[in-house]
């Protein structure tokens, strides 16, 4: 069988892409519906009542479940990974899905979907597998190993449970590379650049900025900030409580007790959102369940004073990795945006303020869709890794840890072993001893982060060095080595330097799963059987038709049926006869094909039925206009945005 | 004579069983990549330990070296040839990162020497009983003008004149801090230049001026923090 190639992997928070080297240029592959973002949402189905393994969708599909059963469904995960108890509980404030009861304080945080838990590593790895097979599709023969994005400004834990989430979904993740150096990568592909560029990436979720400097080839990260918590989803948040509170305060309906409205609402406050990166006013106008309207308008002015607060946080990280690169904004040569919400003009604006473009005659850079760049930029480093082009031969990306790493010593204050923004691999060594006769073990707390005290910082893992010869308090030599790897994650080894013995090392990370633990979560342990594939795809293949068949067999039942013209609803029944007809092959093309034929048919219906399903339903625009207004490369970034049209 | 640091002995390649010498990273035989080396970081780039470097060739030199060495040319090695491209990398990133930062360097071939150099605690303030003779009364002042920036911060006021005076202080201890980083460069050239009382000479002023340079820093550090805050 002939071998894939390594695929690049952007796993993003709001949509996720896999992209490879054709040749000597990185190229996104399509999912079975023609689209290249994939969004990032999962729907879990009841577990059927023959027993068994519950449906699982992924993406667009599952998009549709959000408004009409919200509970079942799992979006902006990224979120939540490598995350603890506490931070998860606080930031499900703002998604409909709640967190299992049986939680204990330092387990990895579950949650409850209908009867079923599932740590946050799991849904990422349905959304993995997803990618992975729509590859696998592309091909024809089976993908395991994979590049993964990060931000750069994930930590230890967050970097973890991304790897862990393709183990499961059983693909060996040859290496994590962080989103703004992938996407340099993609920028600097077709041209010989020297000099230093900053990459802006402002994504759904995450906020980060990388200085890079290039060289013969070699892109040396010099610095990078950002904060994990920073995106496109907070202004979505903001509207969203705005318009939940002028409800509220206008009209005395709470909406917040029905989720399904709130998901409406949502996507109103995404498409206004969007709508005013072109135009100069966007209009909320909504019915409410108590026959009220909520009207409102939103002109760009008063939406770019509104969200400032949370643009300006991007300025802090900005300023500082300019300064830890020991440069000044002068000396930056490029800026590169990446990611959805650097559409927005305000954010264009800030970047000219903050790096002064204008006053220097200069442009931030964004030729590339800022959806896709990074997974470009992914599948350029997976091109590297496998040497597969003549392209990407003398390329070589030097990255930095974004975050110190220090060990807590006496008095709780941290002694920092590996300052942040060390190229990686990064190793430091440190000596231990201990303080009482005969001990025979020695606690070591590692943490991450700039602050002077452990508690402030993030607990990364405790380290147990057992087995040490009993020696006089003081006498022991216990060398420990610690290395940062290409991946950005910690690797400890200790060795007992006066009776030469390894040290044994137990380890208890903080936030994460042990290797036993993700051993268990493999989905579909098949993956791996190769002499299978070919069946594989056909019964997957199979498994897609009968989800849309399914899907339109119910049509007819829905009110929106009834809107659809005559022509419509025909070519619908045709679409249908010729996937039930291709269905009954063998042939995996023929049905994958008649299967998107059947989407493109029903697309306008489904669109309708999102709109009448809810409550609320939203008047005015409908997202298919909004969409028209949009430049034809826009797609934008949410779960709940308007299917992308090819 | 400069002390040689790194190890001559020589070992044998795992691949071809050649012998080199221990501080190579690639056998000069085959071109196998090695386990990490046993000299120090100036051997990473077959260099004696100095002073004065040239920066460009090192980074050159790390560039090259880099090339050769990271993991990403070893993604489809033996899981040994990937374990050492580790080490060896985070060898290399460790060796470039000390030897190309003026000070981090100094110090680093300071402890080669022996020399015993301050360890910096982080977060601890200034202890003025620490501060350097000839700088006393100065810092004595300065600590009073913090203080007194720091209440009336507490208190919510805003004192023009004194944030003024603070920056007016912070440019000149900065300015210390330069004359430092000279001191220091022509001691460089003493210590590689002199006969043996020289270095000897050369070595004890570096350490004081180290320790110096790590008082004064921490001093702008703390300025800068309380006029930003």
């Amino acid at each position: 069988m002939p071998q894939a190639p390594v695929v690049g992997i952007d796993l993003g928070t709001t949509n996720s892409l896999v992209a490879y080297m054709e040749g000597d240029k990185p190229v996104v592959i399509p999912g079975v519906d023609g689209s290249n973002l994939v969004p990032s949402v999962v729907a879990l189905d009841p577990i059927p009542a023959n027993g068994g393994r519950p449906t699982v969708t992924v993406g667009n599909s599952a998009r549709k479940s959000l408004i009409e059963n919200p509970g079942r469904v799992i979006y902006s995960v990224k979120r939540l990974m490598g995350r603890g108890l506490e931070e998860v509980k606080n930031e499900l404030r703002f998604f409909p899905f709640r967190l299992a009861d049986d939680v204990e304080a330092g387990e990895v945080p579950r949650l409850q979907i209908g009867e079923l838990r599932f740590t946050p590593p799991e849904i990422s790895a349905y959304v993995l597998r997803q990618l992975k097979r729509n590859a696998e599709r592309f091909f024809g023969v089976p993908v395991n190993q994979a590049v993964i994005t990060v931000p750069a400004y994930f930590n230890d834990a967050q970097r973890q449970a991304t790897k862990d989430a393709g183990r499961m979904a059983g693909l060996e993740v040859l290496r994590l590379v962080n989103e703004p150096t992938a996407a340099s990568l993609a920028y600097g592909l077709d041209r010989a650049k020297e000099g230093t560029i900053a990459v802006y990436d402002l994504g759904g979720g995450t906020f980060d900025i990388s200085i890079l400097k290039l060289r013969d080839g070699i892109f040396e990260v010099q610095s990078t900030n950002g904060d994990t918590h920073l995106g496109g989803d907070d202004i979505d948040n903001l509207l969203l409580t705005i318009a939940l509170d002028e409800i509220h305060a206008e009209h005395g309906v709470d909406l917040r007790a029905h989720p399904g409205a709130v998901q409406a609402l949502r996507k109103a406050a995404i498409d206004a959102k969007v709508r005013l990166s072109g135009d100069q006013s966007a209009y909320f106008d909504i019915e409410l369940p108590n026959g009220d309207r909520y009207q409102r308008e939103i002109p760009r002015n008063v939406f770019e004073v509104m969200i400032e607060p949370i643009l300006e946080r991007t300025a802090g990280p900005c300023k500082q990795a300019i300064a830890d690169a020991g440069l000044t904004p002068e000396q930056i040569d490029e800026v590169v945006l990446v990611g959805g919400s650097t559409r927005i003009p305000a954010v264009r604006q800030l970047v000219d303020r903050l790096f002064k473009l204008g006053e220097r005659g200069k442009k931030p850079h964004t030729d590339l869709n800022p959806d896709e760049v990074v997974a470009l930029g992914a599948a350029v480093q997976a091109g590297i890794l496998a040497d597969s082009s003549e392209k990407t031969r003398d390329l070589l990306l030097l990255d930095v840890t974004p975050l110190s790493l220090g060990i807590e010593a006496l008095g709780g204050v941290v002694a920092k072993i590996i300052q942040r923004n060390s190229t990686i691999p990064a190793s430091a060594v440190e000596y231990f001893t201990t303080g009482v006769d005969g001990q025979t073990n020695v606690a070591i707390h590692v943490v991450q982060g700039e602050r002077e005290l452990a508690s402030d910082c993030r607990s990364l893992a405790r380290f147990d060095l057992k087995g040490i010869p009993p020696m006089s308090a003081g006498l022991p030599r216990i060398e420990v080595k610690f290395l940062i790897d290409a991946d950005g994650i910690l690797q400890v080894t200790a060795r007992e330097q006066r009776s030469g013995k390894e040290a044994q090392i137990e380890v208890k990370p903080t936030y994460g799963l042990t290797d036993e633990q993700v051993e268990n979560m493999i989905i579909d342990s098949y993956d791996h059987a190769e002499e299978d594939f070919a069946n594989r795809l056909l019964i997957e293949a199979r498994n897609e038709a009968d989800n849309i068949l399914r899907a339109v067999e119910h049509a007819p039942q829905n009110p929106a049926w009834m809107q659809l013209t005559v022509e419509e609803r025909s070519a619908i029944a045709t679409a249908r006869e010729r996937l039930i007809e291709a269905r009954q092959g063998t042939d995996v093309t023929a049905i994958s094909q008649a299967v998107v034929a059947l989407d493109q048919t029903t697309r306008r219906f489904a669109e309708m039925m999102m709109d009448a399903a809810v409550t609320t339903a939203i008047r005015g625009k409908t997202m298919d206009a909004a969409g028209n207004e949009l430049d034809d490369k826009v797609t934008a970034p949410h779960p709940m945005a308007a299917a992308e049209f090819k | 004579m400069l002390k040689i640091v790194d190890s001559a002995v020589p070992v044998a390649c795992w691949s071809c069983s050649v012998a080199r010498n221990a501080s190579t990273l690639f056998c000069p035989n085959c071109s196998k990549i090695q386990p990490p080396a046993t000299g120090d970081y100036f051997a990473v780039f077959g260099l004696q330990p100095r002073l004065n470097l040239d920066l460009d060739a090192l980074e050159r030199e790390f560039h090259r070296l880099s090339r050769r060495l990271h993991p990403d040319r070893f993604a489809r090695a033996s899981d040994s040839e990937k374990e050492w491209s580790l080490a060896d990398t985070a060898l290399l990133n460790d060796a470039y990162r000390t030897l190309k930062d003026p000070l981090k360097r100094t110090e680093y071939v300071l402890k080669l020497h022996g020399a015993e150099i301050g360890e910096e605690h982080s977060g601890n303030r200034q202890d003025p009983s620490r501060a350097p003779a000839d700088l006393l009364e100065e810092v004595f002042e300065l600590n009073m003008q913090l203080e007194e920036m720091r209440m009336a911060r507490q208190m919510g006021d805003d004192d023009p004149e004194a944030a003024k005076s603070l920056s007016e202080a912070k440019q000149k201890f900065e300015g210390l801090l330069e004359e430092v980083d000279r001191d220091l460069r022509v001691q460089w050239t003493a210590w590689e230049e002199g006969g043996d009382a020289q270095r000897q000479a050369a070595q004890k002023q570096m350490v004081a001026l180290l320790d110096r340079r790590r008082y004064l820093r921490n001093l702008v550090r703390d300025v800068t923090e309380t006029l930003g805050a």
